[in-house]
């Protein structure tokens, strides 16, 4: 805004400090407005999601910080949720393991998905699916972090609250994924029903195509070691 | 592209070092299962106090014959029976203290004359009564022979039958030249009509030999003959009625000295009075829900305080036959119910041909293992039979308190159900699978000790379904079984028979074990502080035990020191008393902070409320100024 309101006056822009930190300054702008725009996502999914895409609305940054604020929250519901409604065994916990084991399956998806609906004629990018996934999971980590003070507060015999909201937040989640991939691929809901499932299945073959590439990878490995051993030991 | 590949690299290596080095198979001999499911090192709560075998029983000087394959233990009072049951016998042995004397040797039960005599005159009526019915058959089958005719019509029905024979022996005998009958007979008249006259006299003779078995039967049950297996008795050379025990697997005393053996093969339960006299032999119902094709092979047998005799039967999956104190049948009770899964209906009812499911096994319900009574009459079974994926869920309930009704109300009040082992990865032994828990005894207050089989351990339970401890292995030192077969108690001693090793291991509870013990003792009885107080005795043998933290959580509450006592629940993983405590605890807090929390409140109405005020006063007072300018 302020560089529209400068360039309108007719100043023109040095290349200066000053420039950079007012593009700086912009880019938190932009990213603050994206961030706050997550909220009119989640109350109005159908607009929500084509103005997040087509009229350029969300970030990149905003989508990951989402990602970022959706795997503390799970880590943080498990370490500080009351021992009434949520059994981990926090000795055994890893958080980075714990991260690693939602966001790995959360990129594999937005990857299956995006190489199914391509083929499909989906109109929406990589990027847009992941950030439209990512906008998704906003309830979750907005009624979440709540509960987790509120289990600290509730018996477990009053926990049929805490269950309900839990779901709830789930449920909205789906939802929302649903509605944001309908959206960015221009689909209708019986398609983009379809493309979930097979969205499933795409993952199912990414990650047995990871497993057979580690492995080779191992055998090959494992190839070239027993080979350096078998000349050095033929040196000698 | 070498970033990324090194990246998934480090990421694999994150998931490989993940992976558990504990296989939680415990090394130490007691050990206890914690909220994790992981084995917890304890401290040992039994210690071996002395191994029993033929050589300390005295059983060499006696009569020089070892134990061989013994298959059960029973205790009344200060009394040990020991069912021999390869050499056909019961031992008693009196317990005092760290003595063991063998009182006597069962082998045999003394039967009065005349009951033998009664029984005699019953068994040879029936036996002449199943002469004459083959004597009757073999007349039928000759008569047959030389008329041609089929025989099989005529079985059905016997008065028929006989008008139909005398019209076609008249048919022969009047019109022989144009008859229709076959030309093999060639029977002469004389001779089929004495054929038709024996056979009249072998029905004769079967219709009143009947007669007489009947009322034989009816004069044993009116003079109160309790002799039915006749073969099983004979006369000694002194003129008694005896008859020797065949392979005894099971004994039972009730409270008036009465001793009931399962004296399995031959075929039936003997009670009899502290002397060996026979009261009453309980043989095979005559009923039409006991499978008349099996035999009556009693396995295991209680007696409840109404002098009921439960059997535990081989072959028979209805559940426990059940006998009135006179001997009467009584029905089945406690049948295992069948369990059928959705898949497999579907998959027998709608896949499979006709000779699929005739090959296929059919859903049965299972046998139990074996029986225990409790004081108040419950009766404990245990069953080995089911499918290790039905255990975590207790749908397989391998240990079970049975009511009159047959239900099982057992109570577990614990994460996971008593099922012996939790994790049952194979010690490198031929010990695989999840416990088969072959013997249960039942202890005061409801706790309950389950014998497994497969690795040679006790399981004790307190009367909510948690455990307590566990202990024990394979192997041939003292506190170790090859063949655990039975298990009894004398007070919180416990006894436990090896089939294999021949002999009978003493257990006496430790230190540890007694303070455990004594702990529930007092809180049962209403000592709650002692309660916590010896449970602080136990947790400072063994730092990891649930059920202190439970118990000194409950003690603590008691004291109205609320959040002392959800530390200690929290440490118990006890939800429910945890709730309690926190209920009154967040009562108490809001209480004495009421006047903070209303501040809070207000604070929160009032401060947006004020500066919105302001703010409009301030609108106000510019819109004035505004106005005065414009004037």
């Amino acid at each position: 805004m302020s560089i529209a309101k400068s360039a309108s006056k007719g100043v023109k822009p040095l290349r200066s400090t000053s420039e950079k930190t007012e593009s700086r300054k912009a880019w938190w702008k932009r990213y603050l407005a994206s961030m706050k725009y997550g909220l009119h996502v989640i109350t109005h999914p159908f607009d929500g999601f084509w103005d997040l895409i087509h009229e350029k609305r969300g970030t990149i940054a905003a989508a990951n910080t989402f990602l970022i604020l959706f795997l503390i929250t799970r880590v943080l519901k498990l370490l500080l949720t009351s021992f009434q409604f949520i059994s981990a065994p926090i000795q055994y916990i890893n958080v980075f393991q714990e991260m690693g084991s939602l966001a790995l399956p959360f990129i594999i998806l937005c990857l299956a998905n995006w190489a199914m609906t391509t083929l499909f004629d989906g109109k929406g990018r990589f990027k847009d699916i992941y950030m439209a996934m990512c906008y998704a999971l906003i309830p979750y980590i907005l009624i979440q972090i709540p509960m987790i003070v509120v289990s600290n507060m509730l018996t477990y015999e009053e926990g049929s609250f805490y269950t309900v909201l839990l779901s709830f937040s789930v449920i909205w989640c789906v939802f929302l994924v649903f509605v944001g991939l309908m959206e960015v691929h221009d689909y209708g809901p019986g398609k983009t029903f379809i493309f979930l499932i097979v969205t499933i299945f795409g993952a199912a073959v990414i990650i047995f195509l990871l497993l057979v590439f580690f492995s080779l990878l191992g055998d090959a490995l494992s190839y070239f070691i027993s080979l350096y051993r078998e000349i050095v030991f033929r040196l000698n | 592209m070498k970033r990324t590949v090194s990246f998934l690299f480090a990421l694999m290596l994150l998931f490989v070092s993940a992976a558990y080095a504990d296989d939680g198979f415990s090394t130490s001999y007691t050990y206890g299962y914690d909220y994790w499911e992981d084995v917890q090192e304890s401290p040992d709560a039994y210690r071996v106090k002395t191994v029993l075998d033929s050589t300390n029983l005295g059983m060499d000087k006696l009569d020089n014959q070892v134990l061989r394959k013994p298959q059960s233990l029973f205790v009344k009072d200060q009394e040990l029976y020991i069912c021999d049951t390869g050499n056909n016998r019961i031992i008693q042995v009196h317990v005092s203290g760290d003595r063991y004397d063998v009182v006597r040797v069962i082998n045999a039960v003394k039967g009065s004359a005349e009951d033998y005599e009664l029984a005699e005159s019953f068994n040879l009526k029936s036996q002449e009564y199943e002469k004459a019915i083959t004597e009757r058959v073999k007349a039928e089958e000759k008569l047959a022979e030389m008329t041609g005719t089929s025989q099989e019509e005529e079985n059905s029905e016997a008065a028929a039958v006989m008008e139909e024979v005398q019209e076609r022996v008249n048919e022969v005998l009047g019109t022989e030249s144009t008859t229709e009958a076959p030309e093999e007979v060639s029977a002469s008249d004389a001779e089929i009509e004495a054929a038709t006259l024996a056979l009249e006299q072998a029905r004769e003779r079967e219709e009143q030999i009947h007669q007489e078995t009947v009322e034989a039967e009816e004069k044993a049950k009116a003079q109160g003959c309790s002799i039915w297996q006749y073969d099983a008795w004979q006369k000694d050379g002194e003129g008694n009625i005896v008859s020797v025990l065949n392979t005894p697997n099971d004994i039972a005393v009730d409270d008036t000295g009465n001793i009931y053996i399962a004296d399995t093969n031959n075929y039936r339960v003997i009670k009899m009075d502290r002397d060996c006299n026979l009261i009453w032999e309980f043989t095979k119902p005559l009923d039409a829900t006991f499978d008349q094709s099996q035999n009556f092979l009693p396995k295991k047998i209680v007696v409840d305080v109404a002098g009921r005799v439960y059997a535990l039967c081989q072959n028979i999956n209805k559940g426990l036959v059940k006998f009135e104190e006179d001997g009467v049948f009584s029905g089945f009770i406690g049948a295992n119910a069948v369990s059928v899964s959705m898949v497999d209906y579907i998959w027998k009812r709608y896949f499979q041909t006709k000779e699929q499911r005739a090959q296929t096994a059919n859903f049965v319900p299972t046998e139990y293992e074996n029986i225990c009574i409790d004081a108040d009459g419950f009766i404990y079974a245990t069953t080995t039979v089911f499918s290790e994926g039905d255990l975590r869920w207790d749908n397989a309930k391998p240990i079970r308190r049975l009511n009159s009704l047959g239900n099982d109300i057992l109570i577990k009040n614990d994460k996971i159900p008593p099922i012996g082992d939790i994790e049952w990865i194979s010690g490198g032994g031929e010990a695989t699978g999840p416990s088969k828990l072959v013997d249960i005894t039942v202890l005061n207050n409801d706790m309950y000790v389950a014998l497994d089989r497969v690795r040679g351990r006790l399981f004790g339970y307190d009367s909510q379904g948690v455990m307590l401890w566990a202990f024990g292995t394979k192997g041939n030192v003292d506190g170790a079984f090859n063949g655990a077969i039975s298990i009894e108690h004398i007070g919180h001693n416990l006894l436990v028979l090896d089939q294999l090793k021949n002999s009978i291991t003493v257990f006496e509870p430790t230190e540890y074990g007694k303070t455990i013990y004594s702990a529930i003792d007092t809180y049962l009885s209403g000592e709650y502080d002692e309660s916590a107080a010896l449970w602080q005795e136990v947790l400072k043998l063994n730092a990891n035990y649930p059920l202190a933290f439970r118990g000194i959580g409950r003690a603590v509450l008691r004291q109205n020191k609320y959040k002392e006592a959800m530390e200690w629940f929290e440490l118990a993983h006890d939800r429910e008393n945890y709730g309690r405590a926190f209920k009154l605890y967040r009562k108490e807090w809001v209480e004495s902070n009421i006047w903070w929390i209303v501040l809070v409140v207000a604070l929160l109405l009032i401060v947006p409320l004020a500066i919105g005020m302001i703010k409009k006063l301030k609108w106000e007072v510019i819109m004035h100024e505004h106005s005065k300018v414009r004037k």
